[in-house]
């Protein structure tokens, strides 16, 4: 090539300082399976829904002054990564926002040898946002349907019956999330069904909050999230089942009640049945705090019944 | 003494091979993941020609990456469009025209320039140059190739300076020396004796700026939008072959299908900077036989 032969003396620094990466990659390796016992501390592997990630934090972070002992190590990157990971083996809990595809569960039991363990400790409210100048209110959810799914017909805000005046070119800017969402797989769900898929040429953005985030930047735009990531640049539509049905405003009461029609459980999944540090955390989960943080952190609780069920079925896997 | 002298020779001859090796097994191991699926199950002619990049469609899988080819060239092109004229131009002033005092000033704020990392660079496409974009052309949405393009043009420009620099100064004094004897001024001495005599050099400049915006991924995965669409106008958002790969290949099961075709568009990606630098090897070849 052109300019291999001047640039070599380049390289050759790069090409020791690849090895030493190399070299440290596979030393920390083997030093991570080690770190547990030898600080004295338990460590509990949290991945998956970014959904959940900062719900997860709250959570790992009030645990830490509760039980010194244990370390719970939060990650985020998608609901479909935290499933890999614990089929992987090297997450102890999966956070996440869609349930676990029978594919899955299939996999999981070929590779480990062990069943996962499905647990729901909340709910979300998805919401769907517009910029806070948008004069729009409500939808429902055929309309949302026609503007997200694949062959739909409304791609102009005038459709709607509004004139979104921010917004010049008419054009409504779909913003959805990447697919290895438990977010991007409700929502589908929600609006399209089972077969249905989205239609193409929307902003694939990689987080709960970067939606919200550029919707609040975007006069155009349209895009869905938890309701717990709601800020004053954006606008949450009340949102009905059909056309000429009253529509509900995200909030905890209409979630419970299920009148909002696009909630949805937010699972943890463990490989096989919880035991030792990990049972003794999920427990906690479900206790009041564990749920009061739910809440405070824009999620629904659990109903009293549910979160009694849940701790007895912890109870008796333990004995 | 002999000995020692032995043994760095062969240290620097093992670190000159490792570049080689290094080479091959990214590209075999890159390879070995997606073939399977090459053989046996890929449709090339949807692959290259249908924009519909539906991997994990429930009822319908489709995996067409003409729209990701054309995000990805889209935007190196624009940013080539941009990057190359200032970058070279900037490397001309600075190794031939400005005083040693600015040459230096401007060496150190290029390096910084070098020195943001992508993600920094894409933050400010999301934000800034989101809402600028906007502002200013009165776009739906700022997120796009233009946002992209202009990110990564000035990425590259950086890289075009320092490696154009150099290769300015490789030129021996003695051609100065010999077009200023010959009356020539110093933007003649320039054009018609440093450039043609630092060719290559400047070649090599503009393929690796050209490379960097090809593999450029987290500033254009923010910059541009992620949105799979065949762009008709700069300010459309699109999505990049690179840019599919990081968001995608965290979620892709080992070895299902859609782990594999990402990995084909390694492969693919690949391919291309390899041709870039043959043809250009070539193009220099051929005109240094002339």
């Amino acid at each position: 090539m052109a300019f291999q032969r001047k640039s070599s003396c380049r390289m050759l620094p790069a090409a020791l300082f690849a090895v030493a990466i190399l070299v440290s990659a596979a030393c920390s390796r083997e030093d991570e399976q080690d770190v547990a016992p030898v600080s004295g501390k338990v460590v509990v592997q949290n991945i998956g829904s970014d959904t959940m990630v900062n719900l997860a934090q709250q959570w790992a972070e009030q645990y830490s002054e509760l039980a010194p002992t244990v370390s719970v190590e939060v990650s985020g990157g998608g609901s479909g990564t935290g499933i890999a990971a614990l089929i992987n083996g090297t997450a102890d809990i999966a956070n996440c926002s869609r349930q676990m595809e029978q594919e899955e569960i299939v996999r999981a039991k070929q590779n480990t040898g062990r069943d996962p363990y499905e647990l729901i400790a909340g709910y979300d409210a998805l919401a769907v946002y517009v910029h806070k100048d948008n004069p729009l209110n409500e939808a429902d959810i055929d309309q949302l349907a026609e503007i997200y799914g694949e062959g739909g017909k409304i791609d102009k805000w005038t459709q709607l019956g509004i004139d979104n005046a921010g917004c010049k070119k008419d054009e409504i800017i779909r913003v959805s999330r990447q697919s290895n969402s438990g977010t991007y797989h409700y929502f589908r769900e929600a609006l399209l069904g089972e077969k249905r898929d989205f239609r193409l040429g929307s902003i694939d953005l990689h987080g709960s909050k970067d939606v919200v985030e550029l919707v609040g930047r975007t006069p155009c735009a349209i895009g869905y999230s938890g309701m717990g990531y709601a800020s004053d640049r954006v606008k949450l539509l009340k949102i009905g089942r059909k056309a000429g049905e009253p529509a509900y405003r995200p909030t905890l009461e209409t979630a419970i009640s299920g009148s909002y029609p696009i909630a949805r459980p937010l699972y943890m999944y463990t490989l096989g049945r919880p035991a030792g540090e990990v049972r003794e955390y999920l427990r906690w989960v479900f206790s009041d705090t564990g749920q009061a943080i739910v809440e405070e952190s824009g999620f629904v609780p659990l109903a009293e019944t549910k979160r009694k069920k849940a701790l007895d079925r912890l109870e008796q896997e333990g004995k | 003494m002999f000995i020692s002298e032995h043994l760095i020779e062969l240290l620097i001859r093992l670190c000159g091979i490792s570049a080689i090796v290094f080479v091959f097994g990214i590209f075999f191991f890159v390879f070995r993941e997606g073939s399977d699926f090459l053989f046996h199950k890929l449709n090339i002619v949807e692959f290259f020609t249908s924009p519909e990049w539906y991997p994990t469609s429930v009822s319908h899988k489709r995996y067409g990456a003409l729209a990701l080819i054309a995000g990805t060239f889209s935007v190196t092109a624009l940013a080539m469009l941009i990057a190359v004229p200032f970058g070279l131009g900037a490397a001309i002033f600075i190794s031939e025209f400005c005083g040693p005092k600015l040459k230096e000033t401007l060496k150190i704020v290029i390096e910084l320039l070098a020195a943001i990392p992508s993600v920094v660079w894409g933050f400010i496409g999301l934000t800034l140059m989101n809402e600028l974009i906007i502002e200013l052309f009165d776009a739906p949405i700022g997120l796009t190739v233009l946002n992209g393009g202009a990110i990564l043009a000035l990425m590259s420009v950086p890289v075009i300076v320092s490696i154009g620099e150099d290769a300015l100064k490789a030129v021996p004094d003695s051609y100065r020396e010999a077009a200023e004897a010959l009356g020539a001024t110093r933007w003649q001495m320039t054009y018609k004796v440093l450039l043609p005599a630092a060719k290559n050099g400047l070649l090599a400049a503009v393929l690796l700026g050209v490379a960097r915006s090809i593999g450029e991924t987290m500033a254009v995965l923010m910059a541009t939008g992620h949105s799979v669409r065949i762009p008709h106008s700069l300010l459309e958002p699109v999505r990049t072959l690179t840019a599919t790969i990081a968001a995608e290949l965290g979620e892709a099961p080992v070895h299902s299908d859609h782990y594999q075709v990402l990995f084909l568009i390694g492969v693919l990606l690949f391919t291309i900077t390899f041709v870039v630098n043959l043809t250009a090897d070539l193009i220099v070849k051929g005109v240094g036989r002339q």
